[in-house]
């Protein structure tokens, strides 16, 4: 599209989004097929908030969501693992599909759903009843899933999630006491001892320092080897330096739609929608 | 124009004064007047019950709480002798509190649970409003319903307690009379304080931060695995400032525990059997015959009964506001 | 972008697969529960409830087990133990209303609401006299608390959001102190004060009185509650034409909380209607009017009730029932009123 020659973010950021497709080995990996929508639509109500939304989220890639404010993404990636539906008066329509069957199917078993696609929130909440190591266990606790060896998959979490070697020595003190990066680290482990295919993150560093926020950045770079993620952020950097792919969203007044994806170096740098490119070039937003 | 300008202090805050009308220092000190009569009211009641209770509070001392005897009588010698030890009926107090709170305390629980997350929009309106319209009965409506309608079945209940858990001291009876026990009091008055427990934990159960629920069902959990995980450890402070709040409704509980209970003063633990009491239905029970000796002694347990309340529901206010008006 | 409409569902909503199974479940256990309490020595209408509740869940579960697991079925547990609960105390609640007015009913008539006791005694049969007397004596010990708690309670609740005194802390408290005053010490407190100290006998205004005790708090947190609720620009507003203080309050902030202030009133009075213990000591009874709230003894529905219960004949527990069922639609009345009263406040 444009060649610019005053911005350099779009240029900087499809920089470190293609430095990043380098690193990434390309191919399917065992974890399955991954997670598709079809044609999601979602409702508050009467309003109806998003519309029409397919995408497809190939096993063992990072999709990013951005665009501004209200437009619908953290809506869509809550249809994702149906957290939609806790809101009163919702509807929805279209399908969710992981690993080939539809998650909305009448007669499954919603708990099971979430097991395999778990979440990450912006703000950090974990269980101030409950001690670190309960925190992260919590997961197995409420699905009443047996585990041979509790310690083991603690330490793994808690090391996945960047945080074991702060905490090793603390695992009975209470959640409330740690930092708000810790906590999120805390909650991304929480989320990965129920050994999920996907996690969802919707904008999971956006309340944390920066230092806190690299660490994360670089637990999503790791856990990307063994499930597929899908994160929410405002943060275009961030979405550079983090994602494979990226998907940008928009509501001009009417219900939040998608308006392209693509890899993310692509996307940043040679934009397809004229929207798209106001939008990374810092035009609005 | 020196160069290094002299560095300005910060001006003193100027004090703002005004002086009030006249109109308003009359009116201002009317309304204080009248809001220091809480106080008045309060200082009155402790005083009048001290000084007119004071002549039995001076002859029985201490035991005047802790002696299990409550008589007058003139000896031979036509003097007058008194005993009075609330000791029984102070347990008695407890006793019937406790059945109450073990019966309430579960269903109201309960009942809020349902309220808050199961019960569907339109249902839940009436059923809070007829908890509110529960809370608005008169007493002496449980003491009639209680005693004509209740008991039956309670005695029924109460034998069927006494056939399979007989061998537990407490549900043993020295004779086979189950009517107007304890138990049957217990349970009048667990009714009378669902309300109170009920609305309070409503109040905190809604209050459950909803990132915290969030996260719960994130990780799969049911909702009673949600409600056992979040909902219930945040709330517990609530529930149990509700409970006390109810606990000292029920220690000043009068014409309804009057009514299903036989007063006898003697301790007793056996719930099942027809003998109990509290302080307030005794006083009730001895005013009308009592003389001057004795009158004092009732005004005496007044005061007691007034310091009990006063400590509970300090407590449980405390606890309250804390937990559930604060929002933790 | 098509614009094909799409058709909103909600696929989380219970099927009518689901109904249908809920339903056949509650039905089988309904058909279990009576066949065994008809085949077991159980009896008593709880024990239904018991049974119907132990093979409703056992049913469920069993579907249940099948599509959630454990958890399923502890999740299915939890939800029939709530609404078990709440069906307990809605029965109890049920059981009083009914046997209020199955029972009471049987009383009245109207010589009961027009008639006293002057010629008849409660033993006597239904017929024979009435309460109009008592209903009196209620109205007269309400409006006697009313003309003393309700000045106290809305000028403490004034003190608490108008003045905003340093003592403000200390009256919140001693007010909640005030709350939780039994009902029997206000009585005896009256008792102890008055009726021992000076010459003043039993009569409606001290029962009045021990009533206040029982009332102030009450009206002053409703008060104090609806007072805060008066924005703050309406007072600003009359301050700053220069208007005092007081000016503003009396013409600006109280009509403003007018309907809120009548809603403290109601409540207040809805608490102490049918108060029974503090009466014992402070009114005593009387067989007919007594218009003169000073001197002598008077009546008041909640003795009457007191009276005929422990009376202990089938007339006298009948005059009772009958008497409780107008005391509670006096308390009904008053309840439905604070309601719409209270919607009218809030809506402002």
């Amino acid at each position: 599209m444009s060649d610019q020659t005053q911005s350099t973010t779009p240029s900087s950021l499809s920089a470190v989004a293609a430095a990043r497709a380098d690193k990434k080995v390309a191919g399917t990996s065992p974890l399955g097929t991954g997670l598709e929508a079809r044609g999601v639509h979602a409702w508050f109500d009467k309003h109806h908030a998003l519309s029409d939304v397919s995408l497809d989220f190939s096993a063992g890639t990072v999709t990013a969501l951005i665009g501004p404010s209200g437009c619908g993404k953290s809506t869509f990636i809550r249809t994702l693992n149906r957290m939609h539906e806790f809101i009163p008066h919702t509807s929805m329509a279209g399908q969710v599909l992981l690993d080939g069957k539809d998650i909305y199917e009448p007669g499954i078993d919603v708990t099971k759903i979430r097991l395999q696609i778990g979440m990450v929130f912006q703000k950090p909440n974990p269980f101030p009843s409950m001690t670190i190591g309960e925190n992260v266990l919590s997961g197995l606790k409420l699905a009443q899933i047996k585990t041979s060896n509790p310690d083991e998959l603690m330490e793994e979490c808690l090391t996945r999630a960047g945080l074991w070697t702060e905490v090793k020595d603390r695992l009975g003190a209470h959640a409330g006491g740690l930092s708000g990066g810790q906590q999120q680290r805390l909650c991304i482990a929480r989320a990965l001892a129920v050994k999920p295919k996907v996690l969802l993150m919707d904008e999971p560093c956006s309340a944390l320092d920066p230092g806190s926020t690299l660490r994360i950045e670089e637990t999503i770079s790791q856990l990307s080897k063994s499930m597929t993620v899908v994160i929410v952020t405002h943060n275009m950097q961030q979405a550079a330096r983090v994602s494979d792919y990226t998907a940008f969203f928009l509501s001009d007044g009417g219900p939040g739609q998608m308006i392209e994806v693509g890899p993310t170096n692509e996307i940043f740098s040679r934009p397809r929608d004229q929207r798209t490119e106001n939008y990374v070039t810092g035009r609005f937003g | 124009m020196s160069i290094d300008a002299p560095v300005k202090a910060t001006p003193q805050a100027r004090k703002i004064t005004t002086k009030p009308r006249v109109s308003d220092q009359i009116f201002r000190a009317i309304v204080t007047a009248f809001s220091f009569s809480a106080l008045v009211i309060l200082a009155l009641i402790a005083l009048f019950l001290f000084i007119k209770g004071f002549s039995a509070l001076k002859a029985q001392g201490f035991n005047f709480i802790t002696s299990f005897e409550w008589n007058v009588f003139t000896d031979e010698t036509g003097k007058e002798v008194a005993h009075f030890g609330l000791q029984a009926m102070l347990i008695g107090t407890v006793v019937i509190s406790f059945i109450a709170l073990f019966i309430a305390v579960p269903l109201a629980v309960l009942t809020a649970l349902f309220l808050t997350f199961y019960a569907p929009e339109r249902v839940k309106k009436v059923l809070v409003t007829v908890i509110d319209l529960m809370a608005a009965f008169p007493s002496i409506l449980y003491g009639l319903w209680g005693y004509f309608v209740l008991m039956p079945m309670a005695e029924y209940w109460a034998k069927l307690l006494h056939k399979w858990l007989g061998w537990i001291y407490i549900f043993d009876v020295p004779e086979p009379i189950f009517q107007r026990s304890p138990f049957i009091a217990g349970i009048v008055l667990s009714i009378m304080i669902i309300p109170i427990i009920t609305s309070v934990s409503r109040e905190v159960f809604s209050q459950t931060p909803l990132e915290r629920v969030q996260a719960a069902y994130a990780l799969g959990a049911t909702k009673w695995g949600m409600i056992r995980a979040v909902v219930l450890p945040f709330g517990a402070n609530g529930v149990v400032g509700g409970s006390m709040l109810a606990l000292g409704r029920a220690f000043g509980e009068t014409v309804a525990v009057f009514s299903v209970l036989n007063i006898v003063y003697r301790t007793n633990f056996q719930i099942l059997y027809t003998q109990g009491g509290n302080v307030a239905s005794m006083i009730i029970q001895r005013f009308g015959e009592a003389g001057a000796t004795e009158m004092s002694a009732l005004i005496a347990a007044g005061l007691v009964l007034f310091f009990l309340t006063l400590i509970v529901n300090f407590f449980a206010n405390f606890i309250v506001t804390k937990t559930v008006k604060s929002g933790r | 972008m098509s614009s094909v409409t799409v058709k909103p569902i909600k696929p989380w909503a219970a099927t009518p697969r689901d109904r249908a199974l809920t339903t056949a479940s509650v039905l089988l256990a309904v058909l279990a529960t009576f066949a065994i309490v008809a085949v077991t020595p159980m009896k008593g209408k709880l024990a239904y409830l018991f049974v119907f509740f132990v093979t409703w869940l056992a049913i469920d579960s069993f579907f249940v087990l099948r599509k959630s697991g454990v958890k399923g079925v502890r999740n299915g547990f939890a939800e029939k133990l709530t609404l078990l609960g709440a069906m307990i105390v809605m029965l109890a609640v049920g059981s009083i209303l009914w046997s209020v007015i199955s029972r009471g009913v049987a009383g009245l008539n109207f010589a009961y609401v027009t008639e006293t006791m002057r010629n008849a005694s409660m033993f006597d049969p239904i017929g024979k006299g009435g309460i109009a007397h008592a209903i009196f004596g209620t109205l007269l010990l309400i409006a006697i608390a009313i003309v003393i708690s309700v000045p106290m309670g809305i000028l403490t609740a004034l003190y608490l959001t108008e003045i905003k005194g340093k003592a403000s802390g200390l009256i919140e408290f001693l007010i909640q102190a005030m709350s939780g005053v039994p009902s029997v010490v206000a009585g005896l407190f009256i008792y102890a004060a008055i009726i021992l100290n000076t010459p003043l006998r039993p009569s409606a205004f001290l029962g009045g009185l021990a009533l206040t005790i029982l009332m102030v708090p009450t009206v002053t947190r409703t008060a104090q509650e609806v007072l805060n609720l008066v924005p703050r620009d309406l007072r600003e507003a009359g301050l700053a034409m220069g208007a005092t203080q007081w000016k503003t309050v009396a013409l600006v902030v109280v009509p403003a909380a007018r309907s809120g202030l009548i809603t403290a009133v109601i409540l207040g009075v809805a608490r102490i209607a049918g108060e029974t213990a503090p009466l014992l000591f402070t009114v005593g009874t009387f067989d007919a009017f007594n218009i003169n709230p000073f001197v002598g003894q008077n009546s008041a529905l909640p003795v009457i009730v007191w009276s005929g219960l422990n009376g202990g004949s089938a007339e006298s527990i009948q005059r009772a029932w009958s008497a409780i069922l107008l005391l509670l639609i006096v308390v009904l009345i008053i309840f439905v009123a604070a309601r719409l009263f209270g919607k009218k406040s809030m809506k402002k």
